[in-house]
């Protein structure tokens, strides 16, 4: 074989004989008429199925209630079934329809498409390098850096709108228009703050240490959550709430209170062997209470970082770089738990701010 | 002293053990048939008194004290299989239970005189039977929102199970016994939290087991629920069974094509 191509090596005679294509071979729609026109009317069968189908969905639909006779059809309910069926059966009948005809009827030709260089040929890119080049020079952007520099600083001045339109597509979740640490905003607080009750999550009742047993775990909520106005409304509600517990949620767990390795400075952060810790994982914030009785060891779920409760929650395994936040605990007057503060330091994964 | 254990309740055994067959009438009676059955089949780990046998590796047991954990944890331990275990680990696996009804209540008994715990459960603290439907409905939103806080983290949405470290699981709760359910949580058994009356109330649980046999009378609206195990399973049947097949399906189709020997006939 032999090109024309002068970016090519020159090949002096191929050393094996193209062999060629082997013969075409006929379907039998391309040389029997009889079979063509049955290939045709099984097309049309298929699609005119699809048709009976997609009619038979819109039947169904007005006969069958919805979630009425689910024990019907192995349990997967009436509706469901002939729904799924039928707009199922209409589609695939389409896709048969489809693949019968390309497979029976369209040409069936054998073709060669010779690869070719991607470059473009030795002339057209020296001229376009050439026109380049003069287009420089008459410019004469090299020669005149004045013009150069205040063209380089008025396209960069254009950054400066951007920038102040733009600024208000969110404010920085930190910045002091944003953070309220009285009610709990920002990244750093959360809704603890000195008193506030610990109570059951989902119930919302305050908690006694002597309620609990060695080897309870509570999954807790500062009170504030369940928080009601005078018209017996939550304070607390939809993107709000999700943001508040997303913070402050603890889990308590009670256990031997020799058991426990108090951290420096948290020696009176514990009531009767009770801990307190952030349930958001350090690592990326998965919510955790996966714990282990007998190791007191917690595990994250998503990648396995595991804490020790017993021991200021320090990480023993897995990617997390934290210890969880504690919640320093007390009881009040009434004899409930409560908080002795906020947390001492935001909770939750890492984030640049906080170093 | 652990030859001296076994010694003692081989001994014990060939001098005690037609004594399952005698009718308990006192609870001191019941105490007594139970801690002959427990010497028999417990006390080689959990000890003679059921003070539990440590091992010389500090803070290791071979089975733990059972003074304090009350009837309830008997009932659930025995009557589901996991004790008397097979092999001492800390995966209790469970299986059909080894003693009958009237065994567990003595054993439980006898345990349960070792010092105060929590009581075996009667079936007014589970069984939400005497409420209107409307009070059902609302026990079941209600236990499913506390299950959901409390206990899926290890045994899943669907209550499916899950792994947990180290080899171990936490176990299915499709088919399990209310009772059994709630002597779970009031005792913790093995590496499980407790889950005290303290902690959840009693009323709050007969909603969680509400809830559970919700889950199980519920029919399976999507179809195959592939266990519940949520987008593992899911993903591994789409990937490999869905698509898998639609491949084989094309390949198919592109290596089956008649051909015909005749030559064409140009009109």
């Amino acid at each position: 074989m032999t090109h024309n191509d002068p970016n090519l090596p020159a090949v002096e005679g191929d050393p094996i004989a193209d062999p060629g294509l082997p013969a075409h071979e006929w379907r039998p729609t391309d040389v029997d008429e009889r079979a063509e026109r049955r290939a045709e009317r099984q097309v049309a069968t298929f699609f005119g199925l699809s048709v009976v189908f997609a009619i038979l969905f819109v039947v169904a639909y007005f006969t069958f209630e919805v979630g009425e006779d689910a024990d019907t059809l192995g349990g997967f309910g009436a509706s469901t079934v002939a729904l799924g069926g039928t707009l199922g059966l209409a589609l695939l009948l389409i896709g048969i329809g489809i693949i019968q005809w390309a497979r029976k009827l369209m040409a069936d030709h054998e073709m060669v498409e010779y690869r070719h260089p991607a470059a473009s040929s030795e002339e057209d890119r020296e001229a376009t390098l050439a026109a380049l080049d003069a287009g420089l020079q008459e410019s004469g952007i090299g020669r005149r850096p004045l013009v150069r520099n205040s063209l380089l600083g008025a396209v960069g001045a254009l950054g400066l709108p951007a920038v102040v339109l733009l600024r208000d597509l969110g404010p920085l979740p930190w910045s002091d228009d944003v953070v309220d640490p009285e009610n709990g905003g920002g990244l750093e607080h959360t809704l603890w703050k000195q008193g506030e009750r610990v109570v059951r999550d989902v119930l919302g009742t305050p908690i006694r240490p002597s309620d609990l047993e060695i080897g309870d775990l509570v999954n807790a909520q500062p009170a504030a959550i369940f928080e009601l106005d005078e018209n017996g409304h939550h304070v607390l509600e939809g993107a709000p709430l999700q943001v508040a517990k997303s913070k402050a949620s603890v889990i308590l767990l009670r256990m031997e209170p020799d058991d426990i390795t108090h951290g420096r400075g948290r020696e009176n952060w514990t009531v009767d062997g009770i801990v307190g810790y952030s349930k958001i994982c350090t690592h990326v914030g998965c919510p955790i209470s996966l714990n282990e009785r007998t190791t007191h060891h917690l595990l994250c779920p998503c990648h396995q970082s595991t804490f020790d409760l017993a021991d200021s929650a320090r990480v023993v395994f897995g990617p997390a770089a934290r210890a969880l936040p504690q919640l320093p605990l007390a009881v009040d007057d009434e004899g409930f738990l409560i908080a002795q503060s906020d947390f001492t330091e935001p909770v939750g994964p890492s984030y640049w701010e906080r170093g | 002293m652990l030859l001296l254990g076994l010694v003692m309740t081989g001994g014990l055994y060939a001098a005690f053990s037609p004594a399952t067959a005698q009718q308990a009438q006192t609870d001191a009676q019941l105490v007594e048939q139970g801690r002959e059955l427990f010497l028999v089949g417990c006390s080689s780990c959990h000890g003679l008194n059921g003070e539990g046998v440590a091992t010389e590796r500090e803070g290791y047991n071979i089975g733990p004290s059972l003074v304090g954990v009350g009837a309830a944890a008997v009932d659930f331990q025995v009557a589901t299989g996991r004790m008397p275990m097979a092999s001492p680990s800390h995966q209790a696996p469970r299986k059909d239970p080894v003693y009958n009804d009237e065994e567990i209540a003595a054993m439980a008994a006898f345990v349960a005189s070792l010092g105060p715990g929590p009581a075996i459960p009667s079936e007014e603290d589970y069984s939400v039977d005497g409420l209107s439907e409307e009070e059902r409905q609302e026990a079941i939103v209600r236990g499913g929102q506390i299950f959901l806080t409390n206990c899926t983290a290890c045994h899943n949405f669907n209550g499916s199970g899950g792994a947990m470290p180290r080899g171990g699981y936490a176990p299915s709760l499709k088919g399990v016994d209310e009772k059994h359910i709630y002597e779970a949580m009031l005792t913790g058994p093995q590496a499980m939290d407790v889950f005290s009356n303290g902690n959840i109330p009693p009323e709050a649980k007969r909603d969680v087991i509400a809830y559970l046999k919700s889950l199980e009378e519920e029919p399976e609206y999507g179809g195959f629920g592939l266990g519940g195990l949520g987008p593992v399973s899911e993903g591994l049947f789409a990937w490999l069974i869905g698509i898998g097949s639609l491949v084989g399906f094309a390949v198919w189709i592109a290596a089956h094509s008649t051909r015909s020997k005749k030559d064409k006939v140009e009109a």
